[in-house]
């Protein structure tokens, strides 16, 4: 089964496989990161089945489905983070800036500074809040004087919201703050590297309603810089924020879709039944 | 159909009984413990705290040209052979030193032989009757006394108890200890950095580590057979240095350090590793940013706690020769040594009462060095450590 529904309800743009069934028109269609075939095995256990999805620029992706469908071993694959795990075998396209993701003569940690991560659990690095930023673009070498590297503290927690809250204590350890300012830390120093995507995985399920409201509120603030991709298993949460939507069950992509459709009129009755509440 | 709380309490009883008994016996166990180590502490520090006093005898000493040839002649003849004759043999190396000296006759505080010594600490000695007369005498007169024994922590190793010191020992076990930390210690922690981080996980890696335990627990004199063999033999090594000695006891703390040190690693939460790799760090720079920094505390106690153990070893070094008679500290890794628990086995061996104290008294500096490096290792580790 591929992305491409058999009998669409409604006539859409020319489909090529990856592509969302609905194209909203005003939104950014520039390729972020295209994936083609993609397929994944955990030792004997395939994980992902020929998946083909479009991901746009500066938009928000939301990535749904019941638990152990696979949207989390996906996003891993946009950033080589399955690397790590010793079993996995890949094997399909990913693509970024026209080159494979996968391929011998790509830098995994070249990759990882445009395409950057937010985890589940809050994971500050034991240090100040000051080098939690400061550390990678340092390491980098995207900043070497003080001066930078003050300012670039600054702009990132800034756009993280965070400025105001923790601008007196930049040298206390990151790990003392709440786990909603931790989140917004972890999320500014995503971004102090300019990535060029963010993955998120379910960014804010550790966390309580305010501090979720609040990084829901940041995506939408984010987007205009970066391309988000962030795995949810609150379909509420993926109404609000996403721009795009793609409905994974037992490591298939079976829809992909403009937010507003998939929930409203989705194209698959396996997307219809999920969204409405009938398994998960 | 339920109990009611007074069936289900008597059925109890039996098994709180039980409880009880547990309890006791393992308060017993740790009491029995406890009562051993007093017990052992207590008559180490009885006997050996006489050894912290050596005799002296104020008597009055003639410098003149006789007296250089023969020192004998340097003091009067009642207490010629009361006074040591390691003190007398000085008697010319100070006139040659000193020219001022000579045709003075000072009045001064004189290193005893041992037998007065053991005399005036209440211990059986081979004094004849006339002299242990002369001695009370010079009790009495305030000319005999027990004064604090400088030389037991200045000087080497001697045939004349009373001149008998760790000092030499101590250097020795210093040197040898620097050598072990210098080679266990980078070589264990890479090790161990190696096989928990960049190794892939397969029947070579865990082979290895099936055999870095198991060397852990292998005799420590056959690392002592292994040094000989090795270094000494094939190598060339000046036999009974602490180079070789270090590299020895290197070898056996090695292991130690690669299982305490892969451990503290893998206590490192792998959030921390993947928040690294998340920003784009290569894997060496997670290691080194990352990891080490927040593993430090249980290396270093890991570390000190090996080295502690290797430093009480005497096994592997009598192996390696370092039980020879040391009279001079060793100066460079080269030079000819020998090591506190060595020190101890040698005194423990020799005839004379006096070195009866002296073993005592070395296996209680002995036991303080350890207690001293077990402390710095809990107290590192308390600065250390850090929440995540």
């Amino acid at each position: 089964m591929n992305s491409t529904v058999a009998t669409p309800a409604k006539p859409a743009a020319a489909t090529r496989p990856g592509s969302p069934v609905v194209i909203n028109e005003d939104a950014n269609h520039e390729l972020a990161i295209r994936v083609e075939d993609l397929n994944l095995w955990y030792g004997e256990k395939q994980a992902l089945k020929n998946i083909n999805i479009d991901i746009f620029q500066k938009n928000v992706t939301a990535l749904i489905g019941p638990s152990g469908c696979g949207k989390s071993t996906f996003l891993r694959c946009l950033n080589r983070m399955n690397d790590l795990i010793r079993s996995v075998r890949i094997e399909g396209l990913v693509e970024m800036d026209g080159r494979d993701v996968n391929a011998r003569n790509m830098d995994e940690v070249a990759l990882r500074r445009r395409v950057g991560m937010v985890f589940q659990k809050p994971n500050p690095f034991p240090k100040s809040i000051y080098d939690n930023i400061a550390y990678a673009p340092t390491m980098h070498d995207l900043v070497s004087r003080r001066a930078d590297k003050d300012d670039l503290v600054e702009s990132a927690l800034r756009d993280a919201g965070l400025w105001e809250e923790v601008k007196d204590i930049l040298d206390q350890p990151g790990t003392s703050l709440s786990g909603g300012q931790q989140q917004r830390l972890c999320i500014a120093r995503a971004i102090a590297v300019k990535p060029d995507v963010i993955l998120m995985d379910e960014p804010t399920s550790a966390l309580d309603p305010i501090s979720t409201a609040t990084i829901e509120d940041l995506m939408d603030k984010l987007k205009t810089q970066f391309s988000i991709v962030t795995v949810t298993h609150n379909m509420q949460q993926a109404a609000r924020v996403a721009d795009y939507t793609a409905f994974f069950h037992m490591g298939e992509l079976v829809e992909y879709n403009d937010t507003k459709t998939m929930f409203s009129n989705p194209n698959t009755k396996k997307a219809e039944d999920y969204i409405t509440g009938r398994y998960g | 159909m339920s109990h009611s709380f007074d069936d289900i309490s008597a059925q109890l009883k039996g098994r709180h009984r039980r409880t009880k008994r547990l309890k006791f016996m393992s308060m017993g166990a740790l009491a029995l413990a406890a009562t051993f180590l007093v017990v052992f502490i207590g008559d180490m520090v009885m006997r050996g705290y006489p050894a912290f006093q050596q005799a002296e005898l104020h008597v009055p000493v003639t410098y003149s040209e006789q007296s250089q040839e023969i020192p004998l002649a340097a003091v009067e003849e009642d207490v010629r052979d009361l006074v040591s004759r390691g003190w007398l043999r000085q008697l010319p190396r100070d006139m040659a030193a000193d020219a001022s000296l000579m045709g003075q006759t000072i009045d001064r505080w004189v290193i005893a032989d041992d037998q007065v010594d053991q005399y005036l600490k209440g211990h059986k000695s081979h004094l004849k009757p006339k002299q242990t007369a002369v001695l009370d005498r010079m009790v009495e007169n305030g000319t005999a006394e027990l004064k604090f024994n400088i030389n037991f922590f200045t000087t080497g190793d001697s045939k004349l108890p009373e001149y008998a010191g760790i000092w030499s020992a101590a250097m020795g076990t210093i040197l040898t200890l620097l050598v072990t930390l210098a080679f266990a210690f980078p070589v264990g922690v890479l090790t161990a950095v190696y096989l928990e981080e960049f190794a892939p996980d397969n029947r070579f890696t865990q082979a290895i580590e099936i055999n870095i335990n198991n060397l852990a627990a292998v005799p420590s004199i056959l690392f002592g057979l292994l040094g000989l063999a090795i270094f000494i033999n094939f190598f060339g090594m000046p036999r009974s240095s602490p180079l070789v000695g270090g590299l020895t006891l290197g070898l056996m703390t090695l292991p130690v350090i690669i299982i305490t040190t892969r451990s503290a690693l893998r206590s490192v939460p792998d959030t921390i590793r993947q928040a690294a790799f998340g920003v784009g760090c290569s894997r060496w720079q997670v290691v080194r940013d990352h990891v080490l920094p927040l593993s430090l505390p249980g290396i270093l106690t890991g570390s000190i706690i090996g080295l502690a153990q290797a430093m009480g070893e005497t096994a592997p070094l009598i192996i390696v020769g370092m039980v020879a008679f040391i009279p001079d500290a060793p100066t460079a890794i080269t030079q000819a040594a020998t090591v506190l628990p060595a020190q101890i086995f040698t005194w423990a061996g020799e005839p004379e009462q006096a070195y009866v104290e002296r073993t005592a008294a070395g296996i209680l500096v002995l036991l303080s060095v350890l207690i001293l490096l077990n402390a710095a290792a809990v107290m590192l580790r308390k600065k250390f450590e850090r929440r995540w």
